[in-house]
């Protein structure tokens, strides 16, 4: 089934890829790169089954990472929102020219 | 000498006690001797900033150094003397460049050549010291003064006693350096200020030529130690080739600059505008001197080079009778020795052009005392006529109070002066049996034994002219009717009796300094030709290459006649002059310098120095000043600022605006381009 | 085809498609409910792939405390009941869903291109012999013990961070 893994991990990665692209909320384009991460995720784990256990411990640092980032990355969108009273990513331009 | 005997009287004990061997002598603390000066320099330099009304500590500081100094070299010249044909000293104390192939040593050298020039150095600059203390003594830069008098001294040592090439540069720059410093002293009068750069720009030019020499030297032989170069010199370079030749007439080219030579002589009227001791020091007994010490010092170099040995006599020949006709008809007082020093100058080059270094620096010494001499009592009268001139409440500018036309009658005011402003006329005139005779006489007759014909007669001609313009400035200045002016006339007076003693100093240095070197056709001490004897061994090498390819001198002059009958000649020539122009001017009514009119004709000519500072300014200086202008406007501006610098400012911010325009500030639009980024990588990896 | 298999392409139909759902739906809180979803059948997959310890992680640690977290955002910003349309409009449409399919079809290719699983199923004698966690734990703190607590101190940086970050009046 490692195949078959790989095509689904590749399939959700392209939707969080679109999603990213089509949304202007910041919690879910938040929410698609958590998908993104998934579907990493998953194709380590599809390969772990032959390239041995280590794929699945990369998961478990993978997990680790996704969950400091949702914490800081949450924090700084409640920041964000204090200020503009918003969470459209298009209010937040400071890096303009 | 008989004072160089007692002396050695008394010390010869003690030094055969200490087991002195022949050939070898030991310095007496010769690093002091130009340590003393420094020390001055650092003690005034610091007082001028911190306590300028010290006046009294000043006056014994700054000339108590150079008497230190000058009593050092003193003892060291009869160390040296009695020693003979003793063996150069070299003392090192540190390694100053190493790199690569070049080593230079922070070394003196002391030799025959360097303690004549250093006995004269510190005798001149001390009595000048002293001099000074009276006339600069109303000064607010007294301070300052004296302190830039002893670095110039510093210096000075520095060259004369170095013992390479790029040492004796140090020295050359720093008096040159000092010069500008003391010319433009009164640096709030424009004009002063004005002199001073003159003089620093031209002699820039020359400083440019000892540089390109000494590159050439360390290229063809590899070391610029002055014994290193001349051991290795006379095998290592061809006779007559080009690469001496080069090397020699780039030294000489310095030599013009700082010596005052045609074409580079024209800063050195001008330098007048320093205080009058400094003209005399500096531009008149020690610094402009220096070219002839480096020719001397590098005769060997000159000797290997004909052609560079007939034009330093052929510049030198044609600079004294050039000089010696603008002074003729000069009306400023300093102005008229300052031509008369260029023209002296040209005399010591004719010297060492033709191989008689002895002569040329025998000159260079008594020249040393009697122009000093002269430029002093120029100074006492200008100071007087200030002196006079304010207390009338009548414009004192340096224009009226140098003007020899508003003089006139001093013997009556200044006896002191006037009386030793005749011994330094005299002398230079070359009269029987004042200093100038002897080396004057030394130089024109070198010049008729080595069969240089037309520059003999140049010289005799040139003898004759000196003779004239300087009766002629004594006639103005003291003789005849005063024209200072009815209110004036009366605060004129007598200098101080500091500088009357000054002055009567080197009249006695004046008088006797030519018995050094009485020449052997006239027998008058037993020790005749004594400085010959001295100064052999620092030109013994050079000597041997001359005779070797030119054989020895004639002993003949060219129309016939011995050195005996042509210097008897010379100075029954002289006197003739003198009582000649004295007899014609005496009486001749002179009006004061604002009633006068410009000179016509050929004296109009000679008034204004052949037009060659209107000349150089035609053709040198502004042409280079509309290149200058142009390098400023279109290169420097347009060319550099504006295509190169701005230009890539301009580009790199262009390039920045491009750029910038990705940065919408929307994460959409990172998004997008990292994502096309992804893709494009991926792209080529799966396909 | 057997019942793993057919297991298999249910779970991996409904993670991709509720993951369709979840970019495509406007309020906030529905897209999170999809993206749980998305979680708890890619968990199901982990199981499929012999990986249990990591399915009960991911459902733990994704679906239980990050899911909530941003619940409880969305909820604090009151972003679930008034909240403004946030899709983009047609050029993006076309944009997503242009890149998001050539991304996929060069990923496809990849797969394919990938060398085929060779060797034996390095995992299952693994599985069999310590069990699921043994499996993982054992390497996890022998050989990759300093990157653990690397990874621990880092969860302490996040939490501080993200609470003075939160806390700050702006």
């Amino acid at each position: 089934m490692l195949f078959e893994s790989l095509v689904v991990s590749a399939a959700l990665f392209a939707v969080g890829v679109a999603g990213v692209l089509l949304r202007r909320n910041a919690i879910v384009m938040f929410m698609c790169i958590e998908l993104m991460l998934n579907a990493v995720n998953l194709s380590f784990v599809a390969i772990s089954r032959y390239a041995g256990i280590e794929g699945q411990l990369f998961v478990i640092f993978v997990m680790t990472v996704a969950a400091a980032e949702a914490a800081v990355g949450l924090a700084i969108i409640i920041s964000i929102f204090r200020h503009y009273e918003s969470v459209d990513v298009r209010n937040f331009r400071l890096l303009r020219w | 000498m008989v004072g160089a005997g007692l002396i050695d009287l008394v010390l010869a004990p003690a030094q055969e006690a200490a087991g002195v061997q022949a050939h070898a002598f030991v310095p007496f603390l010769p690093s002091w001797m130009i340590l003393l000066p420094f020390l001055g320099f650092v003690i005034n330099g610091a007082l001028g900033y911190l306590a300028p009304d010290r006046r009294r500590l000043v006056s014994v500081v700054g000339p108590g150094v150079l008497g230190l100094a000058f009593l050092i070299a003193a003892v060291n010249f009869v160390l040296i003397a009695r020693v003979h044909d003793a063996e150069p000293v070299i003392r090192s104390y540190w390694t100053w460049i190493e790199v690569g192939q070049l080593r230079v040593d922070a070394a003196l050298q002391i030799d025959q050549l360097a303690m004549a020039m250093a006995l004269v150095v510190t005798c001149v600059s001390f009595i000048i010291h002293v001099y000074s203390i009276g006339y600069m003594g109303e000064d607010r830069g007294y301070a300052r003064y004296f302190a830039y008098l002893n670095l110039f001294v510093f210096f000075m040592l520095v060259l004369v006693l170095g013992a390479s090439f790029p040492l004796m540069f140090v020295g050359w720059e720093g008096v040159g350096l000092c010069s500008y410093l003391l010319i433009g002293f009164w640096f709030k009068q424009s004009a002063k200020a004005d002199a001073g750069q003159k003089a620093f720009i031209v002699n820039r030019i020359g400083d440019f030529g000892f540089l390109i020499a000494m590159f050439l030297m360390f290229a063809y032989l590899g070391t610029l130690d002055f014994q290193g170069v001349f051991e290795t010199a006379p095998g290592a370079l061809e006779y007559g080739g080009a690469a001496v030749t080069l090397i020699t007439l780039f030294l000489f080219l310095g030599c013009t600059g700082k010596s005052a030579q045609i074409p580079l002589y024209v800063w050195l009227p001008d330098a007048m505008h320093g205080p009058t001791p400094v003209s005399a020091l500096i531009h008149a007994a020690t610094m402009v001197t220096a070219g002839v010490y480096l020719v001397a010092r590098a005769g060997v170099l000159f000797a290997l080079a004909p052609l560079s040995m007939n034009v330093v006599a052929t510049v030198g020949g044609v600079t004294a009778l050039f000089a010696a006709t603008i002074a003729v008809q000069q009306f400023d007082i300093k102005r008229v020795i300052a031509y008369s020093t260029i023209s002296q100058l040209g005399y010591m080059f004719l010297a060492v052009g033709v191989g008689a270094y002895t002569a040329g620096i025998f000159h260079l010494g008594t020249h040393a005392f009697f122009k000093a001499l002269l430029f002093l009592a120029s100074g006492a009268v200008i100071h007087s006529m200030h002196h006079a001139l304010e207390h009338a409440g009548e414009p004192a500018g340096e224009d009226v109070t140098q003007d020899l036309r508003n003089m006139g009658g001093l013997k009556a005011y200044m006896p002191g002066t006037f009386r030793t402003a005749w011994v330094g006329a005299l002398a230079l005139a070359g009269v029987f049996p004042l200093a100038g005779f002897f080396s004057k006489d030394e130089i024109i007759w070198s010049a008729g034994a080595r069969g240089q014909t037309v520059l003999w007669v140049v010289a005799i001609i040139t003898a004759l002219l000196t003779a004239g313009y300087i009766t002629r400035w004594l006639v103005m200045a003291f003789h005849g009717v005063n024209r200072t002016g009815d209110k004036a006339r009366k605060y004129v007076h007598e200098a101080g009796a500091v500088m009357v003693g000054a002055l009567v100093v080197l009249a006695v240095g004046s008088a006797v300094t030519g018995w050094v070197n009485i020449p052997e056709a006239l027998p008058l001490l037993p020790e005749f030709s004594w400085l010959h004897q001295f100064l052999h061994p620092s030109f013994e090498a050079a000597e041997h290459i001359i005779v070797e390819h030119l054989g020895e001198p004639a002993h003949a002059s060219p129309i016939g006649g011995g050195e005996g009958l042509w210097s008897v000649l010379a100075t029954a020539a002289a006197v003739a002059v003198i009582v000649v122009v004295f007899q014609a001017l005496k009486g001749k009514k002179y009006l004061p310098a604002r009633e006068s009119k410009e000179p016509a004709g050929v004296w109009g000519l000679l008034y204004h120095k052949y037009y060659v500072d209107e000349l150089y300014d035609l053709v040198v200086v502004r042409p280079f000043k509309n290149l200058c202008v142009f390098s400023w406007r279109v290169i420097d501006q347009g060319l550099i600022d504006g295509v190169m610098v701005n230009g890539v400012a301009y580009t790199t911010r262009f390039g920045g605006w491009v750029v910038s325009r990705f940065q919408t500030g929307y994460l959409g639009t990172y998004v997008l381009i990292i994502v096309l980024g992804v893709l494009i990588i991926l792209g080529a990896v799966a396909l | 085809m057997d019942i793993s298999q057919l297991v298999f392409y249910l779970f991996a139909g409904v993670a991709v498609a509720s993951g369709v759902l979840m970019i495509t739906r406007k309020n906030p809180v529905y897209s999170a409910m999809y993206l749980v979803l998305t979680l708890f059948s890619v968990a199901a997959i982990y199981v499929l792939l012999d990986a249990h310890f990591l399915a009960a992680l991911q459902i733990v640690i994704y679906a239980g405390a990050i899911l909530v977290l941003f619940l409880f955002v969305i909820m604090l910003l009151n972003l679930g009941h008034d909240f403004v349309p946030d899709l983009r409009g047609k050029f993006w449409w076309f944009v997503g869903i242009g890149l998001g399919l050539v991304l996929f079809a060069e990923l496809f290719v990849l797969a394919r291109n990938a060398p085929e699983a060779s060797g034996p199923d390095v995992l299952a004698p693994l599985l069999r012999s310590q069990g699921a966690v043994g499996a993982v734990a054992e390497p996890l703190f022998e050989n990759y013990v300093v990157a653990v607590e690397v990874t621990g101190v880092l969860l302490l940086v996040a939490m501080v961070g993200a609470v003075v970050i939160a806390k700050r009046k702006v």
